[in-house]
């Protein structure tokens, strides 16, 4: 039964995100600082998760630090310049796509959606 | 006790593994190197503390404040707020003798909350620190009841503005965490820290595997204790004095 | 002959109840969206009593969902007619109950949208963990047990399968008792009687259940159940109850025996207010002194009595409940033996605990979900215990 489920939502998730990469509709984002990203755009539009997702455990489970894929980091170049967050309206670049997508991230439920620095932490 | 303690446990791993196994689906995980420079914490470490409660002042909680600061904690005392550092104030029963220490999360060797934990969720580092991976606690609140040290707190309410560096959230159960981020960058947990600070110097922090680290040098010379060791799970905070 | 208007009230009558319970799962499903909105900030728990009133519920079903499969075992693993007859009633009884149960502890979690976790990231050394494959495993062995019964050609494999039933019902009753076994170092659990003492709790409380539903099940149907088959299953409750009341006592004996418990049983049996008065009046009176009087006193034991029996046994193993597990909570930890200790976190202090409305919504709309369950099923399928003619007359 469970396992029936997994596989459906999983089945949802990933027509969600297939869906987002193949459309050539993309929602206004307000990239934030932006620049160079640890991979092509592509990559990232459809793997981002995947990405974080692994480092993720590596980080908590393991004790990994420094890792390339790093929430934190998406964070910190992507925060729009207006309000210094990444959620907030359908413009901001995690809200934005999720919302398009929609996909709801549960990352913020926990995790900051402002940049380090201006959360007074240190890099 | 402990080594039968360390039997059971096993044999009830290799057990009930069998049925991990068959109920666990397969999960492709993203193949990716770990990171640039990133090293896993190790085994050869256990880190801990050695708390000197006769050093300790009463009426201080500059280590309480400097957690709640430190870890975004609301610094609340209401019993829904979570607390992951406490000052309590003892009393001797028979001689009257009155002490006080800072309490929290024990990390234990043999943590009963990684025991009962049904998702991992609770679970030890290989250096002896006992975290909760909030991406898979659903907030039973088992750990809550088997912790002999009332060292969790549950997350009763929505969170905002976290400390990016101490993610933490509603529905899900946390505890000192050791101040794991600063300990992985080289630098001591905060409590020490503040208690340093405040010129009590309380609090010690450091590499019980370490036979040259002060804290090991301190536990053999003076005499430590560890709180409930009737119970066997060797907690890697120690105390003095008491 | 049931006239016509008897029918068309029933079928009203009928509809009505199953609207009413509709309600109550409803306002169950709105004090759970209301507390995933909020949080568990709108319940009455905290972090001393950090499981509640749910747990309450959610307990009281599950142990009862085991016990009342005692009815089902004695007629196929023992071969006794008149519980033959009842076993699909008992089935039923259960799957309902384990249902209602299941989905008020699922839906008090912190995180209830994360469940499939549990089952990707099993850990073999948790309780909890071993009851999640106890619990859908009894439900999926009950339904194929039902289903032996129902189908005719499937009778065959009735035998085995009550007794597959027989055995992991027990189990599972253990396996609800470690939960609490296991947490060694609390003053109120941690001790090996707890998994007996569940198992035979569970007999009384499926019994009291099942006596319940089937009184209705006859009154409905215009039917009265023989006085001879009254008297025995009446009997075997009385046996269940003074049974369990010797566990409870046993318990709280060995506790007292054990100096560094007086406290704590100080704290339940003599000085704990709320939970004094709940143990003594709500469970020792009500719950089993009322219920033994009703079956056992000359004169007294007939259907109504031990449908008020029933009754009684259910509310006082609420009562027990609340006791064991918010007041054994409540008293505080014994982390500094030997010290009288006290902080901003509760230490030595008792805990304080107030079940909120929303907690209370929650767990009847489990109880809720186990009515609609019988409800439906007992009108569209027949579980109406079929005795046979020699028995009747
Ligand atoms: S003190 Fe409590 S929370 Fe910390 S490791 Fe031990 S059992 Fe777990
Ligand atoms: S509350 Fe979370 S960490 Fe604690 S036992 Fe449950 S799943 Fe594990």
């Amino acid at each position: 039964m469970l396992r029936l489920l997994t596989t459906i939502l999983l089945a949802c998730s990933l027509s969600c995100t297939a869906s987002a990469h193949e459309s050539s509709f993309t929602p206004k984002l307000d990239i934030g600082k932006g620049g160079k990203c640890v991979e092509d755009e592509a990559t990232m539009r459809s793997h981002h998760y995947e990405l974080i997702r692994h480092q993720r455990d590596e980080t908590t489970r393991k004790g990994i630090r420094g890792g390339k894929y790093s929430l934190a980091d998406c964070v910190d170049c992507h925060a729009s310049k207006k309000n210094n967050s990444v959620l907030g309206s359908s413009e901001n670049f995690c809200q934005g796509c999720h919302e398009y997508a929609a996909v709801k991230p549960d990352c913020f439920e926990c995790h900051s959606s402002k940049p380090r620095k201006a959360a007074g932490g240190v890099k | 006790m402990s080594e039968i303690n360390n039997d059971r446990r096993q044999f009830m791993g290799k057990a009930l593994a069998m049925a991990g196994i068959a109920i666990a689906p397969g999960v492709m995980l993203y193949d990716v190197k770990a990171g640039n420079d990133g090293k896993p914490a190790s085994s050869k470490v256990r880190w801990g503390m050695l708390i000197d409660s006769n050093q300790c002042k009463e009426g201080c909680d500059d280590c309480v404040t400097a957690c709640s600061t430190e870890n975004g904690l609301s610094g609340g005392k209401k019993s829904t707020d979570s607390q992951w550092i406490r000052k309590v104030e003892l009393k001797d029963m028979r001689s009257g003798r009155s002490l006080n220490l800072p309490m929290m999360c024990q990390h234990c060797e043999q943590p009963p909350c990684v025991d009962v934990c049904p998702t991992q969720a609770s679970f030890k580092r290989a250096d002896g620190i006992v975290l909760v991976d909030k991406h898979r606690c659903i907030g039973c609140r088992y750990c809550m009841m088997a912790c002999p040290y009332k060292a969790r707190s549950f997350v009763h309410e929505e969170l905002h503005d976290q400390n990016p560096e101490v993610p933490r959230g509603k529905g899900t159960v946390e505890s000192c965490t050791l101040c794991v981020h600063r300990v992985d960058r080289g630098e001591s947990p905060a409590c020490m820290e503040a208690c340093a600070k405040a010129g009590h110097n309380a609090i010690l922090f450091g590499d019980l595997n370490d036979p040259e680290s002060e804290i090991s040098k301190r536990i053999r010379t003076v005499a430590t204790s560890q709180i409930r060791a009737d119970l066997g799970l060797n907690p890697g905070i120690r105390y003095q004095g008491m | 002959m049931p006239t016509p208007e008897s029918l068309r009230y029933k079928n009203k009558l009928y509809y009505l109840l199953l609207a009413a319970g509709g309600l109550v799962a409803l306002a169950g499903l709105y004090a759970v969206h209301m507390m995933e909105e909020h949080g568990h900030i709108i319940s009455g728990m905290n972090n001393q009593i950090v499981w509640g009133l749910p747990h309450v519920f959610a307990i009281f079903l599950i142990v009862a969902a085991s016990g009342v499969l005692n009815v089902a075992s004695i007629g196929s693993v023992f071969g006794k007619a008149v519980y033959k007859a009842r076993a699909p009633l008992a089935s039923l009884l259960s799957i309902a109950m384990l249902s209602g149960g299941l989905t008020v502890l699922m839906l008090d979690l912190g995180r209830p949208d994360r469940i499939i976790v549990a089952a990707t990231n099993y850990n073999s050394t948790s309780v909890f963990a071993w009851n999640v494959v106890l619990y859908s495993g009894m439900f999926s062995l009950v339904i194929v047990y039902l289903w032996t019964m129902m189908e005719r050609r499937m009778h065959v494999w009735s035998k085995p399968a009550g007794f597959a039933v027989f055995a992991w019902r027990f189990v599972l009753t253990t396996g609800t008792g470690l939960i609490f076994a296991f947490l060694t170092a609390r003053q109120a659990y941690g001790s090996a009687l707890l998994p007996p003492m569940f198992i035979v709790l569970s007999f009384a409380w499926g019994l009291a259940v099942f006596h319940l539903v089937q009184t209705t099940i006859y009154a409905w149907n215009e039917k009265t159940l023989d006085p001879a088959i009254l008297r025995r299953k009446k009997n075997l409750l009385g046996v269940f109850v003074i049974a369990s009341l010797y566990m409870v006592a046993v318990y709280h004996m060995t506790n007292l025996y054990f100096a560094h418990q007086v406290a704590f049983e100080n704290f339940i049996l003599h000085e704990g207010g709320t939970y004094t008065m709940m143990f003594w009046i709500g469970y020792v009176l009500f719950g089993n002194a009322v219920p033994l009087g009703l079956i056992y006193a000359p004169g007294l034991g007939d259907t109504r009595c031990v449908m008020m029996a029933s009754a009684l046994v259910v509310l006082g193993g609420f009562a027990f409940l609340y006791v064991f597990i918010i007041g054994g909570q409540a008293f505080p930890l014994n982390i500094f033996p030997g010290y009288v200790a006290s902080s901003s976190f509760g230490d030595g202090q008792i805990a304080h605990y107030e079940p909120s409305i929303y907690e209370i919504m929650l767990g009847f709309g489990g109880l809720a979900i186990a009515f609609i369950i019988t409800t439906v099923s007992v009108r569209v399928l027949n579980f109406m215990p079929q005795d046979k003619a020699y028995i009747a007359d």
